[in-house]
């Protein structure tokens, strides 16, 4: 290849003279061959992920077909389906069920509290307002997720200050009525469902006002002026204009508050009852109990869910909200 | 005739809007006034008396400052390696159009976009398979994996600004390729690797649901903190942490934002 560049230089000296040596040539190389400058760009970071993360990804479809020795508690290499039969067992059916109801409780409630937020910030806030939303939904996604889950068991203790508050308020009553509810309540918020829903609306709901944000900054406001124009009443402008052409932002926001509500394990694990969910399941399964082919099981139902998940989203166009 | 700006928005929508902020962000001020509570049993309100003693506290503990440390050793290098890897991949799909780009960005994208206890627990069962003992390294695997996707963003917003034609006048006036990236690629996407790699260190330093699959023993510092929610041994120290985290990562990602305002808004969408 030097030679070809050689051959250039000496036929055409008016133009400048080669840098030569081995950088020249390879410059050379890298201008004439742009598909070899692509190759070694991409060979890094396609070699790291394909290798670390692939791999890994196979590595650990190939335990879910493994099972796990009762008697010695050794895991036997060889391929099997029994362990995915061990996820029809009844209780594991209810972690996968409840995690289910919780991811989809979650999602609906971040997106009735985001939509206000999203819509605000992309219809009427401008210039520095605008800027402010922006940083005021930075922030609370990028600062650290543990901090903010403890910051969660500060405000649900029993001695904290949302209890404080409704005895200001004179309405503790309101929360004692909550609190015996089966299902829902428990001990304190801080060891029910409701504790535990809270925290994770609270924990993902910027993932899903972004995407909705986005979706909305795309209609345009005379849209809304000529629904009212016609007759429309806000509520039937809702309906009709603004939430048809939200719903693919709402959906790629879901996608993030679904998923991210089917793998976590430690929310539930620090704020909530003893009743698992998938992520516990998969913890407990590879750590206390050293059952990693049936841990690696139960993470191919989210998997699985969120595969399907994102086919429905994709058919509905939500991957342009993005 | 109304104009779109200076409409001025329901009251009701004022009102929620407002109150969905508040959710977001009383409770992180909240951890600010519990760092200096007097209390140290449980986390009553309001707090009996203020004090700045437990910072002392804090500062002599010799467990949170290893936890720290490993903390920012695995977030630099996880870091570094995320900007070499991501600005490859980035300047390669934004300058090309090639078979299965597509597939590059989504192997990219896919670290972040399924919940972090599969990359976890794939990654230790790997490791298991393979025999590799848990180390400083193993922790750094996990971490670059999820981080390349940070610069890789920011870094594809700002080449999809950067006309190419520059690239063209550079070697058209004489530059050979690595005179033109020294000169001409590199100050353009300069701010945008700083800002992808200041997210980057802010979501490794911060991690801790990988990072439980490939840690073994070693504590980092939210695994520290995950210990103390778990099983609280002293609680006065554990709002101090708390506060200092919220700040390590609050820093880098206001600096990151104010890097990236002019035009790409992106810098931390797609987390």
């Amino acid at each position: 290849m030097s030679l070809d560049a050689a051959m250039v230089r000496a036929t055409a000296p008016a133009i400048l003279p080669g840098s030569g040596g081995l950088r020249g040539a390879l410059s050379d190389l890298f201008w004439r061959k742009p598909k070899v400058l692509l190759l070694l760009m991409l060979l890094p970071p396609v070699l790291w992920l394909g290798i670390v993360y692939i791999g890994s990804l196979f590595a650990l479809l190939a335990q879910s077909f493994f099972s796990i020795d009762e008697f010695s508690g050794l895991i036997n290499r060889e391929f099997t389906l029994k362990t995915y039969g061990d996820l029809f067992q009844a209780a594991n059916l209810d972690i996968i069920l409840r995690t289910v109801t919780m991811a989809a409780l979650v999602t609906l409630a971040s997106a009735v509290i985001a939509f206000p937020i999203a819509y605000y910030a992309a219809r009427y806030a401008r210039g520095r307002w605008k800027a402010l939303f922006y940083l005021g939904i930075m922030l609370p996604l990028w600062s650290s997720y543990l901090v903010k889950i403890y910051a969660w068991k500060l405000i649900l203790a029993k001695e904290g200050i949302l209890t404080w508050l409704l005895a200001k308020l004179h309405l503790l009553w309101v929360l004692d009525a909550w609190l015996s509810l089966p299902i829902v309540g428990g001990n304190s918020l801080s060891v029910s469902f409701t504790g535990t829903f809270i925290v994770f609306v609270y924990v993902w709901l910027p993932f899903m006002i972004l995407p909705v944000q986005a979706a909305l900054e795309r209609v345009p406001g005379n849209l809304v002026e000529a629904s009212s124009d016609l007759g429309a009443s806000p509520g039937q402008t809702f309906r009709n204009v603004l939430f048809p052409l939200a719903l693919p932002g709402i959906v790629a926001g879901s996608i993030f508050t679904f998923s991210l509500t089917l793998g976590d394990y430690i929310i539930p694990q620090i704020i909530g009852t003893s009743r698992l969910f998938i992520g516990q399941a998969v913890y407990s399964q590879q750590g206390t109990a050293g059952n990693i082919p049936l841990a690696a099981a139960f993470t191919v139902v989210p998997i699985v869910i969120m595969g399907f998940y994102l086919w429905g989203a994709k058919r509905m166009g939500a991957f342009d909200a993005l | 005739m109304r104009s779109d700006g200076s409409q001025s928005a329901p009251l009701g929508l004022k009102i929620a809007a407002a109150c969905g902020l508040l959710f977001l962000h009383l409770p992180i001020l909240l951890i600010f006034v519990y760092a200096f509570t007097t209390e140290e049993k449980s986390f009553v309100w309001p707090p009996p008396g203020l004090t700045t003693q437990w910072f002392a506290v804090t500062w002599n503990r010799p467990d949170v400052w290893q936890a720290l440390s490993l903390s920012v050793r695995v977030a630099a290098i996880s870091t570094a390696i995320a900007l070499v890897l991501g600005t490859l991949c980035s300047a390669a799909v934004s300058r090309t159009k090639f078979f299965g780009r597509e597939t590059i960005s989504l192997l990219v994208i896919l670290p972040i976009a399924l919940p972090g206890i599969i990359t976890g627990i794939a990654l230790r069962s790997a490791f298991a398979l393979a025999d590799i003992p848990f180390s400083f390294w193993t922790i750094v695997l996990g971490h670059a994996t999820f981080c390349v996707v940070v610069v890789y963003n920011n870094a594809v917003a700002r080449f999809r600004r950067t006309s190419g034609s520059m690239i063209e006048a550079s070697m058209d006036l004489g530059a050979d390729g690595f005179q033109t990236f020294r000169h001409v690629v590199l100050p353009n996407i300069a701010t945008a690797l700083l800002a992808g790699g200041m997210l980057a260190f802010a979501l490794s330093f911060d991690e801790v649901i990988v990072t439980t699959f490939t840690a073994g023993q070693q504590q980092t510092l939210p695994i520290w903190m995950l210990e103390e929610l778990i099983r609280p041994r002293q609680r006065p120290v554990t709002n101090v942490v708390a506060m200092v985290v919220m700040l390590v990562t609050l820093l880098p990602i206001l600096a990151a934002y104010y890097l990236t305002r002019d035009g790409d808004q992106i810098a931390g969408s797609g987390k």
